[in-house]
């Protein structure tokens, strides 16, 4: 698992859809006949993957969104294991 | 039951038992000439709205083949207003740039195509038609209109020789994902079963081709390899539960826990045209009927497994023991599972020399044959 740079710029890989489903209370990842349900944080950090928005940036809103704490390590760890999953990907 | 049961979230809509194709493994009922007609429009477009409004977030289009219907591309288009993943799962047949282009407008998600085998000669075999190049061409057509694509080839002792040459096959079309997927035994597929039954050797041999093609391409394309529960010793969670996520609409308006479900006797499967789905998954008798574990018998109802794998298949309990409420006899604490390995070991005689086959192929001439048996 190679690391993300900072000034990546993170979107969706095609064929991926991120969607709120009320019925399951979650956000999920929708993709040729499947489907998975994503956590409360996962969902909180993938909302903010907009094609426009780098590493960085998605660090430091949601660091607005949730003040007082360190999520620097910990988003950068998931948003990599996304990536490695094949969920998103550079531009 | 106890808890309220889960949304369905996963539909499947088979909307026409219409087939040009008549596949020796078809998972469509034997006597699927019997029903009536199929649903008009205006109740698929409800049933895409009332499952929506329960919480279905993946959407199959199948059948039969439903290309078949001249208004699936409006169907397409409702369920991308209604927020669906949607899927067509199709042998093919039908799909031409004017339809692709108009279901790429509607916003369909994905297709998935399938072929019966890497030859020419196979598939034309299988399906008893001659289709094999122009499934080329309608994989060709999938890729160049941007959809993600699933190759679909289901396995069994006639093609999983040729597992390497599928894979490469897929790989030439540019699939996403490949699926091999063995034969489950239902339908067709059971009054074929000694003709379609691998034998150890075959799948161990298959196995390892698929595991050396994975390594050998990575994440590219993606590759399932559905194993055949005959050679397991317990079985498939199936439908990861009854009425538990899945949700099937047949041609003609029944709502299904799954796609065989029709073929237990005793239960009254509620149709869309009387019933709301609301009602249907939540309320009805056939889909609370084996929901949970209190209608589970021992070996089941003793296991710690039982929430692991839910006691199998149902249709598989009834079709080889006579009894759906049995535990699935894959299940090696079955007492009936002497019948799952006997069949394992009927396979295992050598193929060479092995004449031609003589199969059962699904067409309406041999539906409405094996319905007129069964009268009698």
């Amino acid at each position: 698992m190679s690391a993300l740079a900072e000034d990546a710029v993170l979107e969706f890989a095609r064929h991926y859809r991120f969607q709120w489903e009320p019925a399951q209370e979650a956000y999920v990842l929708l993709y040729p006949e499947g489907m998975v349900k994503l956590s409360a944080t996962a969902g909180e950090i993938l909302k903010r993957v907009d094609g426009a928005s780098s590493l960085a940036a998605i660090i430091a809103e949601l660091e607005r969104a949730f003040p007082g704490a360190d999520l620097r390590a910990d988003v950068t760890q998931f948003l990599a294991h996304a990536r490695d999953k094949g969920w998103i990907c550079v531009r | 039951m106890s808890a309220k049961p889960n949304p369905p979230l996963w539909l499947l809509l088979e909307l026409t038992y219409r087939c040009p194709l008549h596949c020796v493994y078809c998972s469509n009922p034997l006597d699927y000439t019997a029903y009536g007609a199929e649903l008009a429009t205006a109740d698929w477009l409800r049933v895409l709205r009332e499952a929506r409004a329960l919480g279905a977030a993946q959407l199959g289009f199948s059948g039969g083949e439903p290309l078949m219907r001249d208004d699936l591309e409006e169907l397409a288009a409702e369920a991308h207003r209604l927020g669906y993943y949607s899927n067509l799962i199709t042998s093919g047949v039908g799909l031409n740039e004017r339809r692709i282009a108009a279901l790429k407008a509607a916003g369909l998600d994905h297709i998935q195509v399938s072929f019966q085998d890497s030859t020419r000669e196979l598939n034309d075999f299988l399906s008893s038609t001659r289709t094999f190049e122009l499934k080329r061409r309608v994989a060709r057509l999938v890729k160049q209109y941007g959809y993600p694509m699933v190759l679909n080839v289901v396995l069994h002792r006639l093609n999983i020789d040729h597992v390497a040459q599928i894979l490469e096959m897929a790989l030439e079309l540019e699939a996403d994902y490949v699926e091999l997927a063995n034969t489950q035994y239902y339908g067709f597929a059971y009054a074929n079963r000694a003709e379609l039954l691998p034998s150890r050797e075959q799948l161990e041999r298959a196995e390892e081709l698929t595991r050396r093609f994975r390594s050998r391409v990575g994440e590219r394309m993606k590759i399932y390899f559905v194993v055949p529960d005959y050679y397991a010793n317990r079985p498939k969670a199936c439908m990861n539960g009854w009425g538990a996520v899945f949700l099937c609409i047949t041609a003609d308006g029944v709502a299904l826990p799954c796609h065989e479900a029709r073929m237990l006797p005793g239960l009254q499967f509620p149709s869309v045209q009387s019933h709301d789905l609301r009602s249907i998954w939540y309320d009805s008798s056939a889909f609370n009927h084996y929901r949970g574990d209190q209608w589970m018998r021992e070996p089941c109802r003793s296991c710690p497994e039982k929430g692991k794998d839910y006691g199998g298949c149902r249709c598989q309990a009834y079709l080889i023991t006579g009894d759906a409420a049995n535990a699935d006899p894959v299940c090696d604490k079955s007492p009936h599972h002497a019948r799952i390995v006997q069949a394992a070991e009927a396979a295992q005689r050598p193929q060479a020399g092995e004449a031609k086959p003589v199969l059962l192929y699904r067409d309406d001439a041999t539906s409405r044959a094996l319905r007129e048996r069964a009268v009698r």
